[in-house]
């Protein structure tokens, strides 16, 4: 049995009946403070603080009506990832709800919701259920006794002879359907503690449980925020530069508002829009506008220069991001050297739902529609352009039609476009971005080049790694910045290298960093620093193991032996993909695993090369990522992973010409289409070990894998992504 | 005006004649199911069926639709191959973020119409124009094999 969790040292809790009739329960942990923003959270109290919390509402985590229907409000955002179905989870097997009652909202944008470890609402770094698996966890057992309670009250008998079952409290031939209790439940007093069920005893956690969000999304009513229609609603497109950095110096509207549904043309800082009744209105309106830029100090940037310069910083060394013995000394010493340069390009994150955000402003309030990762940063950015208090500002969050990082923007870029944009045309604006605004409008996986010397001693292990990265840091200048950027180095520019395990059983390294101060915007793309630094360090074990003649499985055994989740990621991979089989002819494998966001996935990819072109045959995952709270969402992560980071390693590009992004659409900026899409297995490590996530560490390791095996199929060793015509 | 019969029912628009027949859905009639992803014929975010045919609506003018049937997701659950589609989808528990599905289940309606029991590269071929960058594929081939063996 666990142990009784003292609720109200950790948590605040309200109890609150509902108007109509019903219960809500509200929780708020005192959150910690490693992402937190300046005014991010004004109504929460500090743990131990004598003052009840404020807790504005909506505050609640579930809702329990009169009809039995139990509503979970989602702290976090559904992108995909099918958060929408696993925190539900979490408070159903507590509570022991009948499934078929759930109904799951977005929550409000509130302090209550902000993140337990990020101190901010938001969804990302694959953190949703980790971070929750206690809060929704505890909010179904906090409720869950208010009903025993309430039944225990109603019909005179001891609490413990009650038992609940299926959405139902049981007392002898009793049976109280939830609902019934909900109302008396708000009135009871909040007990101290709450015990959560042995893991034994849940019914629905770790089981492989459908989506609830399937239905609308198959039948075309799940609700976007390119759906959001509102009374008086205009759309608007904003024309701008088309270099990074460059402003308008004047603009000619004439003919734009000559046209059928262009109602106004205003500058806002990002640029003109145009708003209009329709999208297709507002793009004619904006083709028609003419607008001189001033170019400003970017007119001439081009991406093929920049690696050149990437190039030349690499010989040196950067800033130390971490370092043992003596690299130098050691390097001289070597029996056998391996000398490598990798790079990597900038990459938009293209979701398939282009950029939006529809904005209605009253005197004192704003209501906003869209589908975001971070509440917080854009209710701030909001509240600060319209002079309102940041709980004037409402976000309402609705489906994100793909996130992969772009909907999480450090400075709010599309909201606070669209709250300029509404502040300055007086009237509800939806702004849309067109596909090709999405391939041009940045806030890119920053491109990458890393410079490699590894010294081999007589037996083909290595004695030093000496590694220099260079790139443009994603946090620099944002409000992370005073916790991810550590004597100047960003820790997302060297995860996955700094701190890679393989450095442990190494004597001598020396891992450092040049930030490149380039002004085009960066960010978070899937997996973040680990989508490039996963590449380097795989292919590099990959090189290693080669001039050591040795099989690269077990090279990899011999360096990560004391490192059993990467263990046994690669052991289960490799006993799938029957690693010592053969394979049919011409058909190679390649191996990668790599540790992220706490989670360690192994792949072994299978691939042939023919007249130079690549088809990737099979793709075999295994996952350690502790409890699989739902282990078919879990596979459907990992294949969504292999997808994404394997159409970027084969195709995908941004570079820059006289400028410009030189790519526009699906045409030239190419992805994953079903022709290339490989078989994905995917294996599930039983692991009692601590909870990692599963957005993201399925994308590291697929590109190693694959590249690693083209070298297995032709002896041509891939440095620099995307793959493309390399091997014609 | 313009009268374009959507789902059998026929409606009167006052849209220009290149707009597009997404945008006539989506922005005029308020019919949200089908999704702009590209606006270029690229991704298939936005198929409909023009008399029963996969067509991407974000190139197709309104006035190509004219005496024509259009049919979007939101009438799948009337037509048979659309309930075999959808309940495969279902069973298979397909979407990730959902966005490209309509557009994917179109896509498949009509590869089934045409093709009763289609191979991997029948599915290859007829879905390569549709992406998911939520990467549902493999879930995707296996629920149109599904949906085909429904209703066989």
């Amino acid at each position: 049995m666990n142990a009784p969790i003292n609720i109200s040292r950790r948590t605040f809790i309200k109890a609150t009946a509902l108007v109509a009739g019903g219960l809500i329960i509200g929780f708020s942990i005192p959150y910690a403070k490693r992402f937190l923003m300046p005014g991010a959270a004004p109504d929460v109290a500090p743990d131990g603080a004598k003052d009840a919390p404020k807790l504005p509402a909506p505050n609640a985590f579930l809702r329990i009506g009169s009809d039995n229907t139990i509503t979970v409000m989602l702290a976090h955002s559904e992108m995909g990832q099918s958060i929408w179905t696993t925190l539900p989870m979490l408070i159903a097997d507590e509570l022991d709800a009948d499934w078929s009652t759930i109904k799951v909202e977005h929550a409000a944008s509130a302090p209550a919701y902000i993140h337990t470890t990020y101190g901010i609402q938001i969804t990302g770094g694959s953190s949703t259920t980790w971070s929750e698996f206690d809060r929704y966890r505890q909010a179904g057992a906090l409720t869950r006794a208010l009903l025993v309670s309430a039944a225990a009250e109603k019909l005179g008998v001891a609490v413990e002879s009650i038992k609940t079952e299926n959405g139902f409290v049981i007392s002898g031939d009793q049976k109280i359907p939830y609902g019934d209790l909900a109302e008396a439940a708000a009135k009871i007093e909040t007990p101290k503690t709450v015990t959560l069920k042995d893991p034994k005893d849940w019914k629905i956690i770790g089981k492989a449980t459908k989506r609830l969000d399937g239905p609308e999304k198959i039948n075309g009513t799940a609700v976007f925020g390119q759906d959001i229609h509102l009374e008086g609603l205009m759309t608007a497109m904003v024309a701008r530069s088309p270099v990074f950095g460059g402003t308008v110096k004047t603009f000619d509207a004439t003919a734009a508002k000559q046209l059928k549904g262009v109602r106004q043309v205003i500058q806002v800082p990002t640029g003109v829009a145009v708003i209009a009744d329709n999208y297709w209105a507002a793009k004619k309106g904006r083709e028609a506008l003419k607008v001189d830029w001033d170019l400003g100090v970017n007119a001439k940037l081009d991406s093929k220069i920049m690696l050149e310069e990437y190039r030349k910083m690499a010989a040196t060394a950067g800033l130390p991001a971490a370092k043992a013995g003596d690299t130098k000394a050691a390097l001289a010493n070597a029996k056998q050297l391996i000398e490598a340069e990798y790079s990597l390009p900038y990459l938009a994150h293209s979701p398939m739902e282009p950029l939006n955000c529809a904005v209605k402003i009253e005197k004192d309030s704003c209501e906003i529609w869209t589908g975001t990762q971070m509440q917080t940063t854009d209710q701030l950015a909001a509240a600060k352009i319209l002079g309102l208090k940041p709980e004037q500002v409402s976000i309402h969050t609705v489906f994100l039609g793909g996130g992969f990082g772009r909907r999480a923007n450090p400075v709010a870029d599309f909201v606070s476009e669209a709250v300029q944009v509404a502040k300055a045309a007086g009237v509800p604006v939806k702004t849309v971005w067109s596909r090709e605004d999405d391939v041009k409008g940045g806030h890119y996986r920053p491109m990458y080049l890393h410079k490699a010397n590894i010294a081999l001693d007589a037996n083909g292990m290595p004695t030093a790694w000496q590694h220099v990265a260079v790139g443009q840091s994603i946090m620099k200048g944002t409000s992370f910045e005073a916790f991810m950027i550590k004597d100047g180095v960003d820790a997302t520019s060297v995860e996955g290298a700094a701190d890679s395990p393989y450095l442990k059983s190494i004597p001598n390294y020396d891992i450092s960093l040049h930030t490149v101060q380039a002004t085009i915007p960066v960010q978070w793309w899937r997996s973040v620093g680990h989508s490039h630094t996963a590449f380097v360090m795989e292919s590099l074990i990959d090189e290693m193991a080669n001039l050591a003649k040795k099989d690269p499985l077990e090279y990899r055994r011999a360096l990560l032996k004391d490192h059993p989740r990467h263990l046994a990621a690669l052991n289960l991979a490799a006993e799938k993909a029957d690693w010592n089989k053969p394979l049919a002819k011409g058909v190679f494998r390649g191996i990668a695993v790599h540790e992220s966001f706490g989670s360690f996935v192994a792949q072994i990819a299978e691939v042939s090369v023919t007249d130079g072109e690549v088809k990737v045959h099979r793709i075999v995952s295994a996952i350690d990522c502790g409890l699989a709270v739902n282990p078919d969402s879990l596979k459907a992560q990992m294949e969504s992973s292999v997808s994404y980071g394997l159409g970027a390693a084969l195709q995908s590009e941004i570079t820059f010409k006289d400028g410009k992004v030189v790519q526009s659409n699906f045409h030239d900026y190419q992805v994953m289409r079903m022709a290339n899409m490989p078989k994905v297995e995917v294996y599930i490590v039983q692991s009692t070990e601590k909870m990692g996530g599963v957005g993201e560490p399925g994308l590291p390791p697929v590109a190693p894998a694959v590249t690693n095996a083209i070298f297995a199929a032709t002896g041509k060793r891939i440095r620099t992504l995307p793959i493309g015509n390399q091997l014609a | 005006m313009i009268t374009l019969n959507i789902n059998g029912k026929e409606q009167q628009l006052d849209v220009e004649d290149d707009m597009p027949i997404l945008w006539a859905l989506r922005d005029v009639l308020h019919l949200t199911g089908t999704k702009f992803g590209c606006g270029m014929s690229l991704c298939g975010a936005c198929t409909v069926h023009l008399d029963g045919q996969a067509i991407r609506s974000c190139i197709t003018p309104v006035s190509a639709a004219a005496g024509k049937k259009i049919t979007t997701i939101e009438d799948m659950q009337n037509q048979k191959i659309g309930q075999a589609v959808q309940s495969a989808w279902s069973e298979i528990d397909v979407v990730q973020c959902g966005y490209c599905q309509s557009g994917q289940i179109m896509a498949a309606t009509a590869l089934l119409a045409t093709n009763q029991k289609p191979s991997d590269a029948d599915i290859d071929a007829a879905m390569t124009g549709n992406i998911c960058r939520c990467g549902t594929y493999p879930r995707i081939r296996a629920a149109i094999h599904n949906a085909a063996s429904k209703l066989a």
